[in-house]
């Protein structure tokens, strides 16, 4: 095929023009590429922060504040719950499992969070992801914590380190601390790339026996105070919590469940379907998302005028050689087919540059994006969508070399053997 | 003269450029031979290029006829015109004749390629074969791997003349080939020309504003004496 061989000299006689063009289409193919997958891993590690709970229980309030504080750690529960009431509903026979899930302190700008050994058995997060440790156990004495990934790394906790809890969840120097009852860290979580990392978790009796003395929100005075050494694990009552998680036995009683907890009489309870929460949640950010694409497409189109600005460019030099090739018979038609060849294996190559440098980028620098942005890069490489727009840039590159690829015609015929330039 | 030895043909042939009012070209009537080695003369603008384009078939006249073997070229598109140009013709330019890009064997091979009809022309034999004796003949045979660049205007122009001849077309359309080259250079280059041509029955239109050379040629005529514009 003696088109592809022009072509491809021609292009390698240009080798620098050429490669300037590739790889700016190789970058730009590779900006939408790796928005795509970061979209992807953002979408997936977003609706996959909590999963295998069916439903999330708390104080009546709206769902999406009731998922935020839950599993966000943002923002803050309005009402708490009784513990009576908790103990309550987990009784209904439809529910497999609970975790109770008890905010209010917080640790130097990260939440502290009561619960219990539940919360390590029966938490999934990214589908079957659970929690686990990577040193020390699960709390087991009334004061031990155990440490989400980026609390340890950010304030460089190790095994047996003290740490001090303060009242409400502040950022920086807390106003009230809890200094006469210090824990103990026992145990740090491996990273999980959830606001999992960004917490401390101690017993519900750890949380009481923060406030056991205290009167009416207040803490107590010198003489009131209940000393660390007196407090057991035993000796204490919780007496409520902010919200629950609940693993249904099987997800067909999960609508049902809800309605049920729902119009609970007791207590005004609220239960969401996390999922269902999420999913609106990330609609509602999905502009961003088109924005972000929006922005990646125009990369695109830069790109593909870039070729198109090369092509033009080196036509007025070419016409003598468009010339030739019709002296030895090769018709006007065949000079458009030869320039829009050009930029199709142009872009082909751009698109198959850019192809690796997004795998190889994501390749390489995985670990980090998902330790320094808890972006877990999970899923296919490439996905309809993905294979879409491939197609779609090169069909546009092919057009858009149909404009230089005209205007040559247009010379060739207007010059015929002579060029007069 | 009989017609089957008539290889062109002109009748009432008119010419005009767009844009323009009066016509570059307006012959009445003018033929070749075939065989012929013909020099035509006149000074620059005066539609010499033209009249090779017409002949080439990149243009069509807007009146009169033009036939080339018997084929009436206003009866033929764009498209037909090419091929059988691809088939039937070469064509030396003034200079500038190769693709800067190609080697000098992919350079005289470009017709082949283009054209299935032309190939068809070398016979059954070996192209590589056909190529360097042509070649050899020209005495460019160890120039064949290198690169255009490398080469002198005279080369330049040899590989050009092998390149139009490969495959022994009917017609060969030359447009001052010779003008880039010396004197000395001129006259050897036309008598290997013209040597591979009667060797091939090519028939030869030589355009040149330049008469020293046209005591070589079997016929000279001025293009004021064929063409009638006013």
């Amino acid at each position: 095929m003696i088109f592809l061989k022009l072509a491809m000299k021609s292009l390698r006689n240009r080798a620098f023009a050429t490669t300037l063009t590739v790889v700016s289409i190789a970058l730009s193919v590779a900006l939408l590429l790796s928005v795509e997958r970061a979209k992807r891993a953002a979408e997936e590690g977003f609706t996959q922060t909590i999963s295998k709970t069916d439903l999330i229980v708390g104080a009546r309030s709206g769902p999406l504040q009731l998922i935020l504080y839950t599993v966000f750690n943002m923002g803050n529960p309005t009402h708490n719950i009784s513990y009576e009431t908790f103990e309550d509903v987990r009784k209904n026979p439809a529910i497999a499992w609970t975790i109770p899930y008890s905010l209010g302190d917080g640790h130097r700008g990260f939440r502290v969070v009561g619960t219990n050994e539940d919360f390590f058995r029966h938490y999934h997060y990214r589908g079957d992801a659970k929690i686990e440790l990577a040193q020390g156990i699960v709390f087991r004495d009334l004061w031990d914590v155990v440490i989400g990934s980026d609390v340890a790394r950010k304030l460089g906790y190790k095994l047996g380190d003290r740490i001090i809890v303060t009242h409400g969840v502040t950022k920086g120097e807390g106003i009230l601390n809890h200094e006469d009852k210090p824990f103990v860290v026992a145990g740090i979580m491996k990273p999980t790339g959830t606001p999992l990392d960004r917490a401390v978790y101690m017993s519900l009796e750890g949380m009481e026996a923060l406030h056991v003395d205290w009167q009416d929100g207040a803490a107590p005075t010198a003489d009131k105070m209940i000393p660390r050494d007196r407090l057991s694990k035993d000796s204490l009552k919780v007496h409520s919590i902010t919200a629950f998680f609940v693993g249904a036995k099987s997800r067909i009683e999960t609508l049902k469940l809800q309605r049920e907890i729902n119009n609970y009489k007791q207590e005004p309870l609220l239960a969401i379907i996390p999922g269902v929460t999420l999913s609106e949640l990330w609609n509602g950010l999905s502009y961003v998302e088109g924005v972000l694409r929006m922005i990646s497409w125009m990369v695109v189109v830069v790109g593909l005028m870039a070729m198109l600005i090369a092509l033009t460019t080196t036509l007025n030099e070419r016409r003598r050689e468009m010339s030739i090739l019709r002296a030895v018979g090769a018709q006007s038609s065949q000079i458009v087919g030869l320039l829009v060849f050009e930029s199709a294996l142009l872009t082909a190559l751009g698109i198959i540059l850019g192809v690796f440098l997004s795998v190889a980028l994501v390749a390489v620098l995985k670990p980090w994006i998902e330790t320094e942005f808890g972006l877990y890069l999970v899923g296919p490489w490439f996905t309809h969508r993905e294979l879409l727009y491939i197609i779609v840039t090169l069909i546009g590159g092919t057009l858009i070399g149909l404009i230089p690829a005209l205007r040559a015609q247009r010379l060739a015929l207007k010059d015929g053997l002579s060029v007069k330039l | 003269m009989t017609s089957s030895n008539i290889l062109i043909e002109i009748r009432d042939l008119q010419y005009t450029y767009e844009g323009q009012t009066a016509p570059t070209l307006r012959i009445p009537e003018f033929s070749v031979v075939r065989g012929e080695e013909l020099f035509l003369y006149g000074p620059s603008g005066t539609g010499k290029t033209t009249l090779l384009e017409i002949l080439a078939g990149v243009l069509k006249p807007h009146q009169g006829s033009i036939k080339i073997l018997g084929m009436d070229f206003a009866k033929l598109s764009a498209a037909e015109r090419d091929s059988f140009r691809a088939e039937h013709m070469g064509y030396v330019f003034q200079s500038f004749n190769l693709i800067p890009y190609l080697s000098v064997q992919e350079n005289i091979e470009l017709p082949l390629h283009l054209s299935p009809a032309r190939r068809a022309r070398l016979g059954s034999v070996d192209t590589e074969l056909v190529i360097r004796a042509l070649c050899g003949n020209l005495g460019i045979a160890d120039l064949l791997g290198k690169k255009v660049g490398a080469l002198s205007v005279g080369q330049q122009q040899r590989v050009a003349v092998a390149r139009a001849l490969l495959g022994k077309p009917d017609l060969l359309l030359a447009d001052e080939p010779t003008s880039a080259l010396d004197v000395d250079h001129r006259e050897r280059f036309l008598k290997l020309m013209f040597e591979l041509s009667e060797l091939y029955g090519t028939t030869v239109v030589f355009v040149s504003h330049d008469r020293s050379m046209e005591k070589l040629f079997t016929r000279s005529i001025s293009l004021d004496s064929i063409n009638k514009v006013v």
